[in-house]
Parts: C-alpha cells; sequence; structure tokens
C-alpha cells in the first residue's frame, strides 16, 4: 500500500477518499479541506473520522452539555472541572477523589466479555491519567428480559468482563446496577465507573507543554484491534441485518494495566511528567491531538517509532488502533532516563515517539515523510457541533393520559404473595450470583458494596476519611417525564450516600439514549439535560464530567432515556456509618417521607405491564432537607440502620433489611398495596433504639419531614399486618431468581 | 519481629497482607520478586493476585522469580512461609506443598464470606485458633479447587495436613473441602481463603483471619515452629 503524503495530498487534490465509510458525513468532510485548505492524507483522514464521531466529538451533545457550565454552582471543592479525563473534587485533609463514568455499551453486545473488561479499563486508565490511584469501580448494568434468549448470551459475559478484568487490577467493585427492559434486549448498557485519590499537588492534565520536552509512548504494544472502533462501532445504529463488527472490539489484558498503574504511579510519585493523557477511544488521534491541544499546539511524532504488535499495520491503522492499556507522557529531557528507567522495572515497553514543538501544528511522520500536518484543536475540540432538531414526542400525551392501577394487595394472603412476588422479581431480586463474581475486599478499605444502598471506601486509615458513590437512573419516570426523571435520579443518588451518613459533593453522568438523528430522543435528552443541570444547580453540587452514549436503538426502537448519575460524597469518620440494616431486635422502625398513591412508573406497574401515567415532581428542597436530617442523624447516632426507598417501594427496602441480618420485623400499613408499592421520592426507613425516638421526632420536626412508625425489628419472619413471611421462605424467593435464570 | 511480603507484578494484596501484620504487633517487610534478597525476615508471606496474569498456570511464572530461590531454601530451613490465594498457587508451583490448585467447579469466580474450620493448630500460622474452630473470611478466587491424588490425600489426611476446612457447601470442588494445607514440618502453609480481609470488622466480614498473623509472631518468639 502507497503512503499517502501531505505532499501527495496537495499534489492531487481530487482523489476519491472514503469518507462516508469512515462516518464522516460530506459537510464535515469539506470542512476539513477548508481547514486544511487542502484534502486531508488519508492518515489525516482517519484521524479527523475517529475525533469528529459522536463518540469522541460530542457532537449532537455539547450544544446542550453546555448547560452543566452556564448553570455550575461556584463550589470550591471543584479542583478541576468538565473537560479533562475526569473531574476532581476536594474532600479535606489535602486529598482529591476523582471520579467518572463512561459507556461501554456497543462492544458489549457485539463481545460481551471483551466490551466490558476493557469498558473497565478504560474507565480505569481515565482515573489513573489524573494522578490518582484507582481505588474502586462500580458497574451500572442493563440488559433485555432476564428471560430472553440473548440476555443469557450477553450477561453472563458481561458480569464475567467486568470481573475477569476488575478482579485482576485490583480493584474492588462497590456497587451498581442490574436491571432488566425489554428495550435494552438489543442494546444492553454497560456503564463503569472507577473512583481514584491522590493529594491535591499530584493532579495532572492533559497538556503537550515546552518545547523540546519529549512524547513518551509506554504501556502495550499496538495491534490491529479496536480498529474504527468509535467510528464504526459508537457512532451507528445496530442494523438487525448487516456485516460483522466484531474485529472492531477491542480485547483487553488486565495483568499490563496493573502492572501500568504502579508503574505511572511510581513515574507520578517522583514527578516525571509534565502532562499524561491515556489511549482510549480513537487511540494515537485522540492522545496527540488532545494533548497538543492542550498545550501550545506543537508536536512532531515519527509513527514508524511505535512499537507494534503486527508490522503490518498501515499508519492509518496505528492512528485509529484502540489496543488497551497504553499511556502517553510528556517528560521533560532531563528526566526521560529515570522515567524509562522505572517502566522497565514494571517491565513495561516504553518509547520516545517525538517531542513538543514552539510551532502550532501537530506534524506525524512515517519514515520520513510527512503524513499528518495538522491543527491539532481542530481535530480534537473544533469539531462540529450540531443543532440537532427536536420535538417533545407524541408518545408522551399519549402515555400522560393512561390510568395505572394495578391490582393491589388487601387481604393477608395477598400481602404475602406480593412480597414474595417482589423479593423475586428479577429487577428486585438479590444481585449476589452477579456481586460474588466481583472482588469486594481487595485493598483493604470497603466499608460499604452491594446491597447497601451506596459504596463506600475509606481513603485514610488513621483519620478514616472516606467516600461514597451511588448511581441510579430511573429509566420509567424517565420515559414519562425526562425532565423529572434526571432529577429523581440525581436526588435518589444523593439520598443513597445521605443514609449511610456522607454528604454529597459531586455529580458524574453518563446519559445512555437512542439515535440522536429522531427529533423525539433528541427532545428527551435534551430535558434530561435541562433536568439535571437545573437538579444540580438547585442542590449546589457541581458536575464533574461525565459521558454521551447516542445510538443505543435497534431500527426505530431506542431504549428507555436512561441518565445513569452518580454522586459522590464524603463522610469524616467511615466508622460511624449508618448501616443499611439492623442487627437487634426490639428497634423502631420509621418511614420517613410521605406516600402519595401514585404508581406510575413503579417497578409493581411494569410488573403487571403498566407502562403509562405522570411521573413524580422532583421536590428537590425537600430532598435536601432530608439529606441533612439523614447526615445530621448520623452525626449525633441516632440511627441503628437507614435504608432507601426507590424501585419496589417499601416491600423490596423491608425484605433487603430483614434478610441482611435475618432479623425480622413486625410493622403495621394502613392502605397496605400502596404503602408497600407506592414508588413515591424522598423516603428512607429507619431503625432506631427506644430511647432515640423522641430525638429522631425533633429532629424530623426540625427539618420537616414526615416521620410514621411502622413497627419494630425481631423475630425471624416479616410480619406486616396479618401477613407473615418466614425469612427463609423470603430468603428462598430473593435468591433463587438469578441462580435458575443463569446458573 | 520481621514479616516479608513479596510483590510480584500483578500481586494485588501485598498492601492488604503488610496491613495485617501490623495489625498483629508485626513489621511488614516489602520484599521485589526480582530481587534474591530476603532483607533478613523471620518469616514471609506470599500474598493473593494474578502474579504474571495467571499467564500459563497461575503462579507458575512466579515460581521462578529471583526471589524463590533464597525463599525456597529458608523455608525449607524451617521459615515459616504463608501462600494465600495466589501465593498458595505458587507455593504448589514450587512443590513447596503437594497438590494443584485448578479451576473452581462452577467455573466462575466466586467471592463469598467463607467459614472454615481450623483443623490443625498446631503450624506456625494456626497456633493462635483452638483446633476444631470455626471462622469467617473472605474467599474470592477463579482457581481455587484443590486436587491431589487419592495418595497425598490419604497422606494429608493421616498426618493432619489439613490445616483447614470449608464448611457447608463446597464453594469450589475441592478435594475433601480443603481450604488450606502445610508441610510435613508444620512451617509451611498454603491457603485460599483471605485471612489479611478479616482482620477487622469495619473492612472484612470479621477479624477472624487476624489470628493467621499474630500465630507466626507467637510462633517466632517462642524460638521457631512447635
Amino acid at each position: 500500500m502507497s503512503l499517502d503524503t501531505v505532499a501527495i495530498a496537495k499534489a492531487n487534490p481530487d482523489t476519491p477518499q472514503p469518507f462516508a465509510e469512515l462516518g464522516l458525513k460530506p459537510d464535515e468532510y469539506a470542512s476539513i479541506k477548508e481547514i486544511l485548505g487542502r484534502r486531508p492524507t488519508s492518515s489525516e483522514l482517519a484521524m479527523y473520522s475517529v475525533m469528529w464521531s459522536e463518540h469522541c466529538s460530542y457532537k449532537s451533545s455539547k450544544v446542550h452539555l453546555k448547560q452543566f457550565g452556564d448553570k455550575a454552582v461556584k463550589s470550591d471543592a471543584l479542583l478541576v472541572g468538565i473537560g479533562e479525563n475526569a473531574g476532581v473534587v476536594d474532600v479535606g485533609q489535602g486529598y482529591a477523589v476523582t471520579f467518572k463514568i463512561e459507556s461501554h455499551n456497543h462492544p458489549s453486545y457485539i463481545e460481551p466479555y471483551q466490551g466490558a473488561a476493557t469498558g473497565v479499563g478504560g474507565i480505569v486508565r481515565d482515573i489513573l491519567t489524573m494522578g490518582a490511584r484507582p481505588i474502586a469501580v462500580m458497574d451500572p448494568l442493563r440488559f433485555g428480559p432476564a428471560d430472553a434468549p440473548d440476555t443469557r448470551r450477553v450477561l453472563p459475559g458481561v458480569i464475567a468482563g467486568v470481573g475477569g478484568y476488575g478482579n485482576c487490577l485490583g480493584l474492588p467493585n462497590i456497587g451498581g446496577e442490574v436491571v432488566f427492559d425489554e428495550t435494552y434486549l438489543g442494546n444492553p448498557l454497560v456503564n463503569a465507573l472507577c473512583v481514584g485519590v491522590m493529594k491535591h499537588s499530584d493532579i495532572k492534565l492533559a497538556k503537550a507543554a515546552g518545547a523540546g520536552n519529549l512524547v513518551v509512548l509506554y504501556g502495550a504494544k499496538t495491534g490491529g484491534d479496536g480498529i474504527g472502533g468509535v467510528s464504526v462501532l459508537a457512532s451507528e445504529t445496530f442494523e438487525s441485518k448487516g456485516p460483522a463488527k466484531r474485529p472492531a472490539v477491542q480485547v483487553g489484558d488486565p495483568f499490563v494495566e496493573k502492572v501500568l498503574i504502579e508503574c505511572s504511579l511510581e513515574i507520578f510519585a517522583e514527578d516525571l511528567v509534565v502532562g499524561i493523557q491515556d489511549l482510549g477511544g480513537a487511540g494515537l488521534s485522540c492522545a496527540t491531538s488532545e494533548l497538543a491541544s492542550g498545550g501550545s499546539g506543537g508536536m512532531k511524532v515519527q509513527l514508524d517509532k511505535v512499537p507494534l504488535r503486527d508490522p503490518s499495520l498501515s499508519p492509518e491503522e496505528i492512528l485509529m488502533s484502540e489496543s488497551q492499556e497504553r499511556m502517553c507522557a510528556i517528560v521533560e529531557p532531563s528526566k526521560i532516563d529515570r522515567f524509562l528507567e522505572i517502566c522497565k522495572k514494571w517491565d513495561v515497553t516504553s518509547t520516545v515517539i517525538g517531542e513538543v514543538t514552539d510551532g502550532s501544528h501537530l506534524e506525524i511522520t512515517f519514515n520520513g515523510e510527512l503524513i499528518v500536518d495538522v491543527p491539532p484543536r481542530t481535530v480534537a475540540h473544533d469539531g462540529p457541533v450540531y443543532k440537532r432538531p427536536f420535538a417533545q414526542p407524541a408518545y408522551i400525551d399519549e402515555v400522560a393520559k393512561q390510568v395505572i392501577n394495578p391490582p393491589l394487595p388487601t387481604s393477608a394472603e395477598e400481602i404475602r404473595e406480593t412480597i414474595l412476588k417482589v423479593a423475586a422479581t428479577p429487577n428486585l431480586a438479590d444481585k449476589s450470583w452477579v456481586t460474588d463474581q466481583y472482588d469486594r475486599y481487595v485493598q483493604g478499605n470497603t466499608i460499604q458494596s452491594q446491597p447497601d444502598d451506596s459504596g463506600m471506601v475509606r481513603i485514610d486509615e488513621k483519620t478514616h476519611l472516606g467516600v461514597a458513590i451511588a448511581t441510579d437512573a430511573n429509566a420509567n419516570w424517565s420515559y414519562l417525564n425526562p425532565y423529572e426523571g434526571a432529577k429523581l435520579a440525581l436526588a435518589e443518588a444523593a439520598r443513597n450516600i445521605a443514609t449511610a451518613g456522607a454528604k454529597p459533593l459531586a455529580v458524574t453522568n453518563c446519559l445512555n439514549f437512542g439515535s440522536p438523528e429522531d427529533p423525539g430522543v433528541m427532545w428527551q435528552f435534551a430535558e434530561t439535560v435541562r433536568g439535571l443541570a437545573d437538579g444540580c444547580l438547585e442542590m449546589g453540587l457541581p458536575v464533574t464530567g461525565g459521558n454521551v452514549s447516542f445510538y443505543n436503538q435497534t431500527g426505530s426502537t431506542a431504549i428507555l432515556p436512561t441518565p445513569v448519575i452518580g454522586v459522590l460524597g464524603v463522610i469524616q469518620d467511615v466508622r460511624t456509618r449508618t448501616p443499611m440494616s439492623f442487627k437487634d431486635a426490639g428497634l423502631e422502625l420509621f418511614l420517613l417521607g410521605e406516600t402519595d398513591g401514585n404508581l406510575s412508573g413503579s417497578e409493581w406497574a411494569y410488573i403487571h405491564g403498566m407502562r403509562g401515567g405522570i411521573a413524580p415532581t422532583a421536590d428537590l428542597q425537600r430532598e435536601m432537607r432530608l439529606i441533612d436530617l439523614l447526615v445530621a442523624g448520623n452525626q449525633s447516632a441516632l440511627f441503628s440502620a437507614a435504608h432507601d426507598l426507590s424501585q419496589g417501594g417499601l416491600a423490596i427496602t423491608l425484605i433487603e433489611m430483614v434478610l441482611r441480618h435475618r432479623v425480622g420485623a413486625n410493622i403495621k400499613v394502613d392502605d397496605p398495596g400502596i404503602a408497600l408499592l407506592s414508588e413515591t421520592p424522598g423516603r428512607v426507613v429507619v431503625a432506631a433504639k427506644k430511647d432515640k425516638v423522641s430525638d429522631l421526632q425533633s429532629l424530623a420536626a426540625k427539618f420537616d419531614i414526615a416521620l410514621a412508625q411502622l413497627g419494630t425489628t425481631g423475630g425471624d419472619a416479616l410480619v406486616i399486618n396479618d401477613a407473615s413471611i418466614s425469612l427463609d421462605e423470603l430468603h428462598l424467593a430473593h435468591t433463587n431468581t438469578f441462580k435458575k435464570l443463569f446458573g | 519481629m520481621k514479616i516479608g511480603v513479596v510483590t510480584f507484578p500483578g500481586t494485588l494484596d501485598d498492601r492488604d497482607a503488610a496491613r495485617a501484620v501490623r495489625f498483629a504487633g508485626g513489621e511488614a517487610i516489602e520484599l521485589w520478586h526480582d530481587d534474591a534478597d530476603l532483607k533478613g525476615v523471620d518469616a514471609v508471606i506470599l500474598p493473593g493476585g494474578f502474579s504474571y496474569g495467571d499467564y500459563l498456570r497461575c503462579g507458575a511464572i512466579s515460581r521462578f522469580s529471583p526471589v524463590m530461590e533464597p525463599l525456597i531454601a529458608a523455608a525449607k530451613g524451617g521459615m515459616p512461609l504463608l501462600g494465600i490465594c495466589n501465593g498458595f498457587q505458587v507455593l504448589a508451583e514450587a512443590h513447596l506443598i503437594p497438590g494443584a490448585l485448578t479451576r473452581n467447579q462452577h467455573l466462575h469466580f466466586l467471592c463469598t464470606d467463607q467459614k472454615i474450620r481450623i483443623e490443625n493448630n498446631a503450624t506456625a500460622w494456626t497456633n493462635s485458633f483452638a483446633k476444631g474452630q470455626e471462622v469467617v473470611i473472605p474467599l474470592k478466587n477463579g482457581e481455587g479447587s484443590y486436587q491431589c491424588d487419592d495418595e497425598t490425600l490419604k497422606m494429608l489426611e493421616g498426618e493432619g495436613r489439613i490445616i483447614a476446612r470449608y464448611v457447608g457447601e463446597n464453594p469450589n470442588g475441592s478435594r475433601n473441602l480443603i481450604a488450606g494445607i502445610s508441610n510435613e514440618r508444620g512451617n509451611i502453609v498454603g491457603l485460599m481463603p483471605h485471612p489479611e480481609h478479616a482482620i477487622d470488622s469495619l473492612t472484612g466480614p470479621s477479624s477472624d483471619g487476624l489470628g493467621f498473623f499474630t500465630s507466626v509472631l507467637t510462633s517466632l518468639v517462642a524460638g521457631g515452629v512447635k
């Protein structure tokens, strides 16, 4: 294959180029020509095509995502905001925490194990790139119906991939979600969150400053995997009939990444890098253009120096390869020897591939020939921006008219059956089959993990400072009302942290949607972003970063709008956290918050095939008072336990509480159907010792949150009014579902 | 007392093992796989993880690391040596203890709070426990199913070298519910579950695991293996 150089491109302006096959639209191709004043070389075309793909450029979402900046609260806690690899938050005592969620949806459908594994690997490198030691991962997952044959192909592979990669990295998996819905059948959602910790002074940024500084590629060698993964996979809708796209999925090696982490942390500790970027989507194209663009713009790279696993790769393929476990660092010449020495200690391949210049172009040569000569900003940051048309889809008014009235239990026998059904339904059943495949103990700092409301890790063994993280989405509500749905997911995630006593501090998100070319989907997206930005502003929480995944649809059927919201909080002393359940009999159980009769979007309605109605309206002022109450109650040691109510309502909350330590409860409720199954937001069950009850009542009054007595703890059954379900029977119902479905 | 903790490329639980040593009152010394120097330690722990990514077989490459040569010699001379999980696999590959660890029978990685029974409390690593004591510590592995031939099994049973057994349902298909075994002398122990993750009920299911680390300190103070 002949090399297409800048000289050839200038001399042959009319050579036809396969821009459409690379995912570029004609007008995008035209603007590349305009930027360069000539046709691009084939290598430049490869770079622009991957960097201007939806996945890398956010071209459809940018105009909306601006709101996270425009509406941002001024937060002293935010050390690094949106735009870098991940946001960084001050958590006190000189510590900074960085966290982010990303999607790896499309690769995980094609090749579940590798797709999920490299999803974990990618987000972990983002966190590492900020200068932080990764300390935990979480995985919000969504699949088609639990009993669908394809779910049996996808789910076990995804779980094994998440575990296989994360376990081998030595990162505790501290939570996530597993949700089933028909709309995810051809479009499973595999989102991965990573959190890392560092000292303030250790924060690293992706910038190539200082002419003469060296560009070093280190980590795995470059191979042919994942070529075009970004543009081909993440930016196109799956068609039911199409050629297999398997080769575009990357293959991961967690051992190489584990060594890369330890090697990088040793390099960071000796302050040997000026800037750093990981190689993820769009590989070397992304890393070089973003580093150069983050600095003064000038960089020279000799592409033939890149160590290859497959020597037959063309320069275009080397630029596009998404081979995993690679990093790109900018190193001062005086520090390069020590840098290479540390790499050698860890047996990590490291190669100087170029240098920073005082020019303004990224120049890439291959065997001495100039094949790329571009202003890096035009590749990395000045991609196309689309104001895609959006319009409220017709279904919104239709579903709003539907009356949601599934049958409700009244008799003791009906309550029993309802509780057992809720315990066993796949969306609410015990997820140990999944989480037992993840290491939750490694690093020795895990305080909480699934099935707790949030994951919690200690970050200082002496002071006991810790962070808590929860991820939540309620796609059923988002479907009915994406604006409220986003706010409600935010409130739920924040509440899930506060139940343990942690104070919410910052927000990340992974926005999973159908095709942005569908105005209805685009409306769902726009409303979601507006809701989340408004919600964060009202709650005083900064958005530190996030990820958008479009094109999650098969044919004309899009997934439910699924904004997964992650909230990070800080707790001063992890030893004093409020646990999610009780170990003792004789405690008083209370419900904080009011319950209404709206079952729209509830799990009970979903079980009965009802997907309509009107979503609740988020009352964030009340949510914030509830959060303050939970944190204050924790600080004065009022609670023996606290557990959030969300999907599955009071029923599943009680089931999870009594099964956690096998201590039963005896409760009385009026109108049991609504009391057990309504999912009114802003509610929490708390357990308190008798001598704390009057303090609890004062606290509830102070924060103006309704408080209702439910009953007491104890016994070996969950007793609700006249219905009694033994803990053994309940345990079997709750834990058998996944074993039966997935072996 | 100085307890060495070896780090191979891909080792994960080295910091946890060092913390457990400190909790028990010992001094943890970092040992590097590529350095054939035991730094004057009194005992050594090979911690869990995926050394060399479990390439070839778990522990098969680590077994040839430079640090192993002086370590094998010292252990054969009576120095206490504990292999946890991947460390157990390294001990088996180095033939310091018999048998092999194979893929879990159900073919999944399993992380669970596992009840085990201490069957032999006369080793360097179990003397803090009562014989027959049941403790709960995390089990987490993909290849933890202990296998050996019938003759070896008979010998291990006969000589009391099965130091701990799983209680309840067999979690991985190990022969005779074996969770840990020792060498003849009782100074070398291989253990599949992770006591270093159970030193504090804040971060583990119990603090039962601490006994393994206090045991070795006791045995060292007593001047060697009982």
